[in-house]
């Protein structure tokens, strides 16, 4: 089985050590993983910017990077519904659009793959205490992860976790809108962070790296320096104590 | 209704910062989201009704001609009369002509959002005739002089202190407490109106081809009032809103209360099918129908044709976590929240309404309550489309995304990009690692730390341990 890895553009940039342990997870289903070094950005902010040109240049660049696999992961639900829902409605009709249908069908979000496909019972990581998950939109909605990343953490004997109240409800981030329309962005990320402290919980998981991105902009900002704001993947694949990069 | 569209992020911003309207926000998402969702439980598949309900919409829309001639037939069988508008200004001409062909001098309005789309209030009250609002809401914006910010809710904007005031002003009563006290007031206030009225406006939530009639659903009462009473009774509606026949009729009105109010069904449901006849104890003498286009019909068979199947229900914004924090009145026109993003720019254009589109995260809760399935993310996603096409947007956001994607396409560049970019990050975000202002990204840092990088990229790390 060989799995191609998308890391994102963000998680290149701002958090490498997702991808390290994306990758370990991979690793652990024993697939054959590889990583495509000239990958670069899915073409979201210009597919949800109105801009579908620049969404289809990026879709065939992707689209020829990761031919040979049989599996595409993405450690992020936006992005990988991104090319699961939406590189195929930007081909209808065109000579690519079969082979847009088999990217499709070939991607899977992270949680998803290790447990729909991959059936990965014991996790790599070994991260102990109380979480709370955070069901980023696009996943949710467009990918339907939501049973996934819980059924990972009830696989981890350290880990609690505490529902928030409105898990389901979104952050604020948007991509761009987080920008455009900062005050908006910033009161929705404002109410994730009081439902995610009222839980108790020691640490804000999700499975998208922008919308934690913004949750912890905002935590910091309101003063609290404790909680932790984790990607899944970092806490199923990751060292409880390690904080630096892998 | 003024347009106030280019305004949309000051009044969110003041909306944001209103306490009372926050606590007014949180009073309507505690009722209307917790209550759908527990009578939804009723129905044994959402999902399947909703997939038969968007499918009868979507028939009907596939042939809206032959249902409207159809209707219209109807309606003059029953001795009704249709007319049709194609803008705004044609139904305001309408209106005021048929109230002058009748002799009208005062007016009573059951809830209509198409009246307030062709602000024919304004028209009617330029003619000279009295109107008189008699849904409690839209009585009460009437008063204060203020547009309804919600669809079904026109007044969740405002708290009882407030009304009490509005009351107490205008009715030159002695101040009344409690909201069933000022109902009453409302109640005594309106009663003569209503007798006196020589003509009721209504909309209709739906029109019945094959019996020529106007449907609608209330809750005070009032609509009934409305309608039968005054000696014209005129209906004035959307084109997209007619459904073949009573059949229909009754799946959709499965949904409609449950996704507005979480009710199973109104305390009213009225079916008018023409004027009096010989031997009706009550209703209208005259019976007329004002059919408005005003841009709904550009839309068929195009990509926003979904957005005709809306059947005005409200839930979309109920669940919208942006409208749920700055309320209606941001959105800046008749429609606000979701379904408003996609139609105001339609009916005022694409320039005139351009946060709208844009002021969505595209989260999806919308498209995931709506009851005939319209998928509003997807709607608001062409219009940033045709913006983009009819260069709408502004030129740094343009520039930005060109040399973002043109990077992209170059993955050396892309890299060592990325690799500087990381590194200067590491360095703004100090020891705390923690980002306080970012040039080009003041609406982030403005109510947000930027959580700094660890320096180095994905690639680079990726490439030195393969290396190894």
């Amino acid at each position: 089985m060989r799995v191609g890895l998308f890391v994102t553009c963000l998680v290149d940039l701002l958090r490498p050590r997702v991808g390290f342990d994306a990758l370990r997870l991979l690793e652990a289903t024993g697939a054959e993983v590889v990583v495509p070094e000239t990958q670069t950005c899915c073409g979201q902010p210009g597919y949800n910017s109105g801009d579908l040109a620049a969404a289809r240049t990026l879709a065939q660049k992707l689209l020829g990077e990761f031919r040979g696999c049989d599996y595409i992961v993405v450690p992020s639900g936006s992005c990988a519904a991104m090319l699961r829902v939406h590189y195929p409605r930007l081909f209808v009709g065109c000579p690519e659009s079969a082979a847009f249908e088999q990217l499709a069908a070939q991607t899977y979000e992270l949680t998803d793959f290790l447990v729909s496909v991959a059936h990965l019972q014991t996790m790599p990581g070994n991260f102990a205490g109380s979480v709370t998950y955070h069901d980023s939109c696009s996943g949710l909605r467009e990918l339907h992860i939501k049973t996934q990343p819980r059924a990972l953490l009830a696989r981890m004997p350290g880990i609690t976790l505490r529902e928030m109240r409105e898990p389901e409800t979104c952050c604020g981030f948007g991509g761009t809108f987080a920008v455009k329309f900062g005050d908006i962005s910033a009161r929705l990320s404002d109410n994730k962070c009081t439902q995610a402290a009222d839980s108790g919980a020691q640490a804000i998981v999700g499975g998208d790296l922008g919308c934690l991105l913004n949750i912890e902009g905002r935590l910091r900002r309101r003063g609290d320096h404790r909680t932790r704001v984790l990607h899944i993947a970092e806490i199923l694949a990751g060292d409880a104590e390690d904080g630096s990069c892998k | 209704m003024q347009v106030n569209t280019l305004h949309f992020k000051r009044t969110a911003v003041a909306n944001l910062a209103n306490p009372q309207l926050q606590r007014a926000l949180q009073r309507l998402q505690e009722r209307f989201v917790g209550t759908r969702a527990a009578v939804m439980t009723e129905i044994p598949d959402f999902e399947a009704l909703r997939s038969v309900a968007a499918a009868i919409r979507q028939h009907t829309l596939e042939r809206l001609d032959h249902y409207l001639e159809q209707f219209e037939r109807e309606v003059t069988a029953s001795g009704g009369h249709v007319h049709w508008a194609e803008d705004a200004a044609a139904a305001q001409r309408l209106v005021v002509a048929i109230a002058r062909r009748h002799g009208v001098r005062t007016v009573v309005k059951s809830k209509s959002m198409v009246t307030e789309e062709c602000a024919i209030n304004e028209a009617l009250e330029a003619a000279g005739l009295e109107v008189t609002e008699t849904d409690l809401g839209e009585y009460i914006l009437q008063l204060a002089h203020e547009p309804p910010s919600h669809i079904v809710a026109p007044v969740v904007h405002k708290n009882k202190e407030e009304v009490a005031d509005l009351f107490a002003r205008h009715h030159q009563r002695p101040r009344q407490q409690g909201i069933a006290e000022l109902c009453r007031e409302a109640r005594e206030v309106l009663r003569p109106k209503f007798l006196a009225a020589d003509m009721g406006i209504s909309g209709a939530n739906f029109l019945i081809a094959e019996s020529g009639s106007a449907l609608i659903v209330t809750n005070e009462g009032n609509g009934r009032l409305a309608t039968t009473l005054p000696r014209v009774h005129l209906a004035i509606t959307g084109i997209e809103k007619v459904v073949p026949s009573l059949d229909e009729v009754s799946i959709l009105l499965r949904l409609l209360p449950r996704s507005a109010t979480g009710q199973s069904i109104t305390n009213y449901v009225s079916v008018m099918t023409g004027p009096r006849r010989a031997g009706d104890l009550d209703g209208p003498e005259h019976f007329h129908v004002i059919l408005v286009d005003n841009g709904r019909s550009r839309l068929l068979g195009s990509e926003l044709e979904p957005m005709l199947r809306c059947i005005r229900c409200g839930a979309c914004m109920n669940h919208c976590p942006v409208y749920q924090n700055i309320g209606g009145h941001a959105y800046g026109w008749v429609y606000p929240g979701p379904m408003g993003s996609v139609l105001t720019p339609i009916f005022v254009g694409l320039a005139e309404a351009r946060d709208l589109p844009n002021a969505s995260t595209l989260c999806g809760a919308c498209a995931e309550v709506c009851p005939v399935k319209i998928p509003l993310p997807d709607l608001l996603r062409d219009l940033r489309v045709r913006q983009v096409a009819r260069h709408l947007r502004p030129w740094p956001e343009r520039v930005a995304l060109r040399l973002w994607t043109w990077c992209a396409t170059h993955p050396r560049l892309y890299a060592f990009l990325a690799a500087v970019g990381a590194r200067v990050l590491k360095r703004l975000g100090g020891t705390r690692g923690l980002i306080h202002r970012l040039p080009f990204a003041h609406g982030w840092t403005a109510g947000r730390d930027f959580p700094a990088p660890a320096g180095r990229t994905f690639r680079e790390l990726y490439r030195a341990r393969k290396a190894k």
